[in-house]
């Protein structure tokens, strides 16, 4: 199952919020935890998060610095701010809400429906 | 170990890959270096899961993503770097911004000396409004030298070119303060007007840094000229608004600043812009559209169509010309604009571009604007003799002879071209191998005139 362009566009703010909200990070270091965490299933392009943790950085919710990794190489550290953390928070509540929406909705119509699915012709029940 | 070969090929694809990302202008260099980490660190882990080097370069490079993709991203959250920056340099401490720096840093320096150096006779009891034709006859001297100082400096001049540079100065502050001129006189104006273009020319050489013999070189001058006008004009106008803002505002506390302006602010500010326009103007050269150009292409049209209009009338109408200094000066005028917009249309072309409809209009207009001025000159030429031969006759009739004769060769090379027998480079160094005609005619003016015509 791959994730639809939209969904994970929408979904890039509080991904890479939380995620910086554990620790500060980089680029690749995000990508793989990304990864990791959605089981393989939110297939980013790789070089598009860093328009998103450029956007991030305009607008306050993360800072960055550059520093050298062990291995030599100038990095760009991202780390969370007090507003990020706030709009964070924010993001939090309404996804929860997107989610509870459906979740409600769904657990009425399509739980029977993928249950049954030979039965999936006959009517449900109307306003049930 | 034999991954040293392979190591160094890796090397060189991500030069290349670097390379070819820094040419989209929505990704700057530190996105580069960030994106650059990135690969690095996915390649190491390819590598370190058993592909092979360019295995890994590949597969990175492809999981970066497309790159016009990619840098559609970056414009949409960076839109402000389409536009092009001039004077924010970038905030990655490297080599080139360091550069930029210091040369800004001169640049001020020499724009407070050019300030300093109109102040300067004032200091030694020659203030500006007692002793304007002092100021009239050294006003090139007092900016010109500090711009040649710089581009000696930013061209890291050789020390020969250095010296003949200095003795012409030395030579043209002699000419202009030993004659002993009539305040406010014929030749006085002459050399207030012919000094800057004759001192012209040891710019170019400075800022030609000593190969003043390539024409490449001479036409860069050429454009730097131009845009350098456009640049003054803009800082001009900034100044006005400046001091107008200031006058408005000191006003409204009862105190009167046009003693400051006039003695300071004016003097000061129009020789140290001299400077700064030209460093502005140096600095952006490979980052914004050269302006000259597109105004010639707005003008050339409109020059054309005033001219024809013109002509028309002329032989319409039937009318005389008007029998007076003041024509041919006029007729100078538009000779000069005339072979500015040649100058900077040729300035912008590919010479290796075939001929268009441009170049035509070109011909058009340089022709009509000969034909103008030979019938101009005509209608005097009979009756010159009655008025004898003032300075300004000389140097106006001189002056536009000089022009006739470039765009009348240039006619001739354009014509060649456009029926393919000739090339445009040939007109382009026709151009450039006339440039120092017009110093040597301007130094002829400042040196000769006035002994010619009795120091009136």
């Amino acid at each position: 199952m791959e994730i639809n362009k939209d969904l994970v566009a929408a979904s890039s703010t509080p991904i890479v919020l939380s995620i910086l909200a554990e620790s500060d990070s980089y680029g690749y270091a995000i990508l793989l935890r990304v990864r990791e965490l959605s089981g393989g299933r939110m297939a980013w392009t790789d070089g598009m998060l860093y328009p998103v943790l450029h956007r991030l950085e305009r607008l306050g919710y993360v800072t960055a610095r550059w520093e050298s990794s062990e291995n030599g190489r100038r990095r760009k550290y991202y780390r969370i701010t007090v507003e990020g953390r706030a709009q964070l928070a924010e993001e939090h509540r309404q996804w929860q809400a997107v989610n509870a929406t459906l979740q409600g909705m769904w657990s009425l119509r399509f739980t029977p429906a993928v249950a049954h699915h030979a039965a999936s012709a006959v009517p449900l029940p109307q306003g049930a | 170990m034999t991954a040293s070969g392979s190591a160094y090929s890796l090397e060189e694809q991500i030069d290349q890959w670097r390379n070819y990302l820094r040419r989209r202008q929505a990704i700057q260099s530190v996105d580069v270096a960030e994106l650059e980490d990135h690969l690095r660190e996915q390649v190491e882990v390819l590598i370190h899961a058993g592909l092979a080097t360019d295995e890994a370069f590949l597969v990175a490079v492809k999981r970066l993503g497309d790159l016009d993709s990619l840098s559609r991203e970056f414009a949409r959250e960076h839109s402000d770097r389409l536009w092009k920056q001039l004077v924010a340099v970038g905030a990655d401490a490297n080599e080139a911004a360091a550069t930029a720096r210091t040369e800004a840093m001169m640049a001020f320096g020499f724009a407070v000396a050019a300030g300093v150096a109109v102040k300067a006779p004032a200091l030694f009891g020659m203030p500006l409004n007692t002793n304007a034709s002092f100021y009239a006859r050294n006003a090139s001297l007092f900016t010109l030298p500090l711009l040649t100082a710089f581009f000696a400096w930013k061209r890291r001049l050789d020390v020969g070119t250095l010296v003949r540079l200095l003795l012409a100065f030395a030579a043209a502050g002699i000419v202009a303060n030993m004659y002993p001129l009539v305040s406010r006189g014929s030749n006085e104006v002459l050399t207030a007007m012919h000094l800057p273009i004759a001192l012209w020319l040891a710019v170019g050489i400075a800022y030609a840094g000593g190969r003043w013999n390539q024409a490449a070189r001479r036409m860069d001058f050429v454009r730097f000229s131009g845009e350098l006008f456009i640049y003054y004009v803009l800082i001009a106008l900034g100044g006005i608004l400046l001091t107008a803002f200031m006058a408005a505002i000191f006003e409204a506390i009862g105190i009167k600043i046009e003693i400051f302006f006039q003695t300071w602010m004016l003097p000061c500010g129009a020789a140290g812009a001299v400077i700064i326009a030209s460093w502005l103007v140096e600095a952006k050269q490979s980052v914004i559209e050269n302006m000259a150009p597109v105004l010639t292409r707005l003008f050339t049209p409109l020059f054309a169509a005033v001219l024809i209009a013109f002509l028309v009338t002329l032989l319409w109408t039937g009318r005389g010309v008007v029998h007076d200094r003041t024509v041919i000066i006029a007729f100078d005028a538009i000779l000069a604009l005339v072979l500015a917009l040649l100058l900077y249309s040729v300035s912008a072309r590919d010479p290796r571009a075939p001929a268009g409809a441009f170049d035509a209009l070109e011909v058009v207009l340089v022709g009509s604007a000969l034909v103008a001025d030979v019938v101009a000159l005509w209608a005097i030429a009979a009756r010159i003799s009655e008025f004898g031969f003032s300075p300004n006759r000389v140097a106006a009739l001189g002056g536009n002879l000089i022009l006739l004769v470039n765009l009348a060769w240039s006619a001739v090379l354009y014509l060649r071209f456009l029926r393919g027998r000739g090339t445009f480079a040939q007109l382009e160094r026709w151009q450039t191998n006339y440039l120092p005609v017009y110093a040597t005619w301007a130094a002829f003016v400042v040196v000769a005139f006035p002994p010619l015509f009795r120091y009136i």
